[in-house]
């Protein structure tokens, strides 16, 4: 019995009981659907982070001040020294630029328009870069800038839509808490996906005039380091770090009153809880494909018994065992690869619409993935059922009623 | 004439011990070629199991049986299945057409099973329906048939792989007197073209077409009598 005459047999099989068939398809194609969105939905997540990670720098350091420990008095302060220091010092050859930074919110008016930018941020020409700013329009912040204290400007995309509602702003001057700066340049757009807050409200001035008209000349809010390669990170931290300790007068064994931290590990924390969050909506997907599996084993079941004194017939005419075994195995494979790609389609269908906010992305290895365990399914499920067909006496199987 | 069927101290037991029952007790006999055979009996004689036995649809427990000279009864399932493809065609009380299928198709069927080419198939598909007149009804599936229609594609189906021998399990129990007797002068025919008959039956009418009548009785023959000698008798 040739390959395509069992197969028509089968499909046959199938088409016998159309209600009874689809319910079973709708079963593996509920489970292959929801593992192909689920794992998207998981994925698109995992993306997310991971943009954001790169919108972060992977080679910035940020140095904050954590507070005195202990009844030793310290200098605990991060001060515009303390960042000097380490820009002079000769012991981090993997630190590429120290920008102190010092921020603090104020009022800014522009033509009668009044607007409470979310941070003000004073400090150096590395700075943008640091942050993983770009200037959109216009200039940054240069050396000579800082080292004359100039009062000029670098406004963000927010700032830009609420102080000028769409205007050109370089150029303008703007009053930030009664201080006069000049709008040199804007910031490219920010994603403010990275759970801190709007990234593109903010003002960047020279550190020199934020100092003297805004902050004074106390604390710095952090340091903000480079390391010379992302592949220098661990490096240029260990090297700051015991620079710092140095200048901050802290002896081994004492908690350090500053903390470095990476905002990158930060993020491939998060990254890893995406991870996990999408093996997880996968193993629930898992678990109804599973269940559409046992129905599929369930309904050859019944189509096995149904057709007993049909596989009786078969036999009697000379069908051998292996003809039985592959006509059930086929039907059952036709309705899980039925049910696969049906599923497929729906995920594709509905991965159009966005769900929980992600876009999500169809992995095409998770579609292949699908169809063929769709298949395996029915291989496996529909083995048993198929089996024992196979194996019937012929004498019962025509006896049966 | 050749034999086609040789059975040695045939005996199947269903059970063990005490609660065994003796179906069959040594069932000796021989079947030559061209001959139709009735084998009657009241039920629970051993006819059925006989007939299956004989149909390779049942092994006996103990005693030899040659098909065409060679013991099927030690064969294993594959080989078995395929003497059952080739040697053997089957005609059932119940008519067991496959449902949902066409007369052609169910005709076909033991020929795949046979592994017969498409080509070959077709023109002998063809030529079975031919035979047994339904030729006509070839794409109707077996609900579209009256029940003498029904038994006679069986017929053809039983007939297209050229069996050794044509097995019959009460063909025309379930007939009305006219099909009946069209099936039986199907068999006639069949017969007169030299085909090995064998046919089980309660109905003396329908005995009285074989050339050649076994009585069974509590699983062993009771009488093996010649046509001739019925004839005679009367």
């Amino acid at each position: 019995m040739s390959a395509a005459e069992i197969l028509r047999f089968a499909l046959r099989g199938v088409a016998a009981n159309k209600l009874r068939s689809s319910l079973t398809v709708l079963g593996v194609l509920i489970g292959v659907a929801s593992v192909i969105l689920l794992v998207g939905v998981g994925t698109a997540s995992q993306q997310e982070v991971e943009e954001s990670i790169e919108a972060l720098g992977t080679n910035t350091l940020t140095v904050t001040a954590s507070g005195s420990q202990g009844t030793q008095v310290r200098f605990t302060d991060l001060t515009a020294e303390i960042a000097e220091g380490l820009e002079a010092s000769e012991l981090t050859p993997d630190v590429a630029s120290v920008s102190p930074v010092a921020t603090t919110t104020a009022t800014a008016v522009w033509d009668g328009a009044e607007y409470e930018v979310g941070s003000v941020v004073g400090s150096d020409e590395h700075y943008l870069e640091a942050a993983n700013f770009e200037v959109a329009e216009g200039t940054g912040i240069t050396e000579s800038d800082v080292e004359a204290g100039a009062r000029v400007a670098v406004v963000g995309s927010t700032v830009v839509d609420e102080l000028f509602g769409g205007d050109d702003p370089v150029g303008e001057q703007i009053s930030l808490a009664g201080a006069v700066y000049t709008v040199v340049g804007v910031l490219e757009e920010q994603s403010s996906s990275t759970g801190f807050g709007d990234n593109n409200d903010l003002v960047v001035a020279p550190l020199t005039a934020v100092q003297r008209t805004l902050t004074g000349y106390g604390a710095l809010s952090q340091i903000l380091l480079q390391s010379t390669g992302s592949d220098t990170v661990d490096a240029a931290e260990a090297e700051a770090s015991a620079v710092l300790d140095g200048l901050m007068r802290v002896s081994s064994g004492e908690t350090a009153p500053y903390s470095i931290t990476n905002a990158a590990e930060l993020l491939e924390t998060q990254a890893d809880t995406a991870e996990t969050f999408t093996l997880l909506l996968g193993a629930v997907a898992g678990i109804s494909l599973l269940v559409g599996g046992i129905g599929i084993t369930n309904i050859m079941m019944v189509s096995v018994t149904e057709r007993t004194r049909e596989i009786g017939i078969r036999k009697a005419l000379g069908a051998p065992r292996r003809a039985i075994l592959t006509q059930f195995l086929i039907e059952a494979t036709a309705l899980s690869l039925l049910g696969g790609g049906l599923g497929v389609g729906l995920a594709y269908l509905a991965s159009s619409v966005t769900i929980a906010g992600y876009e999500t992305v169809i992995v095409p290895g998770t579609v292949l993935l699908a169809l063929g365990v769709s298949v395996g399914i029915g291989l496996f499920f529909g083995g048993y059922p198929a089996s024992r067909a196979a194996k019937l006496r012929p004498i019962d199987a025509l006896r049966y009623e | 004439m050749s034999t086609v069927i040789a059975l040695d101290r045939i005996a199947k037991v269903y059970g063990h011990g005490e609660t065994a029952v003796h179906a069959l007790r040594g069932v000796s006999l021989a079947v030559e070629r061209g001959e139709y055979v009735a084998i009657m009996g009241t039920s629970g004689s051993g006819k059925s199991t006989l007939m299956h036995i004989l149909g390779l649809l049942d092994q006996p427990s103990s005693g030899s049986y040659r098909l065409d000279g060679v013991d099927v009864a030690g064969l294993d399932e594959g080989a078995q299945s395929l003497v059952r493809s080739r040697r053997i065609g089957f005609v059932f009380q119940a008519f067991n057409l496959i449902p949902r299928t066409t007369a052609a198709a169910n005709v076909e069927l033991p020929l795949s099973y046979a592994k017969v080419s498409r080509t070959e198939r077709r023109q002998r598909v063809a030529a079975a329906l031919a035979q047994v007149g339904l030729s006509d009804r070839a794409g109707h599936k077996p609900n579209q048939l009256s029940g003498g229609q029904q038994q006679r594609v069986a017929v053809a189906r039983a007939l297209v792989t050229a069996p050794s021998l044509l097995l019959a399990d009460e063909p025309t129990g379930n007939l009305d007197s006219r099909s009946t007797a069209d099936i039986l002068d199907l068999f006639d025919r069949l017969h007169g073209s030299g085909r090995t008959i064998i046919l089980i039956t309660h109905e003396d009418e329908v005995a009285e077409r074989a050339g050649r009548v076994i009585r069974l009785r509590d699983g062993d023959v009771v009488s093996d009598t010649a046509r001739t000698a019925l004839e005679g008798k009367r």
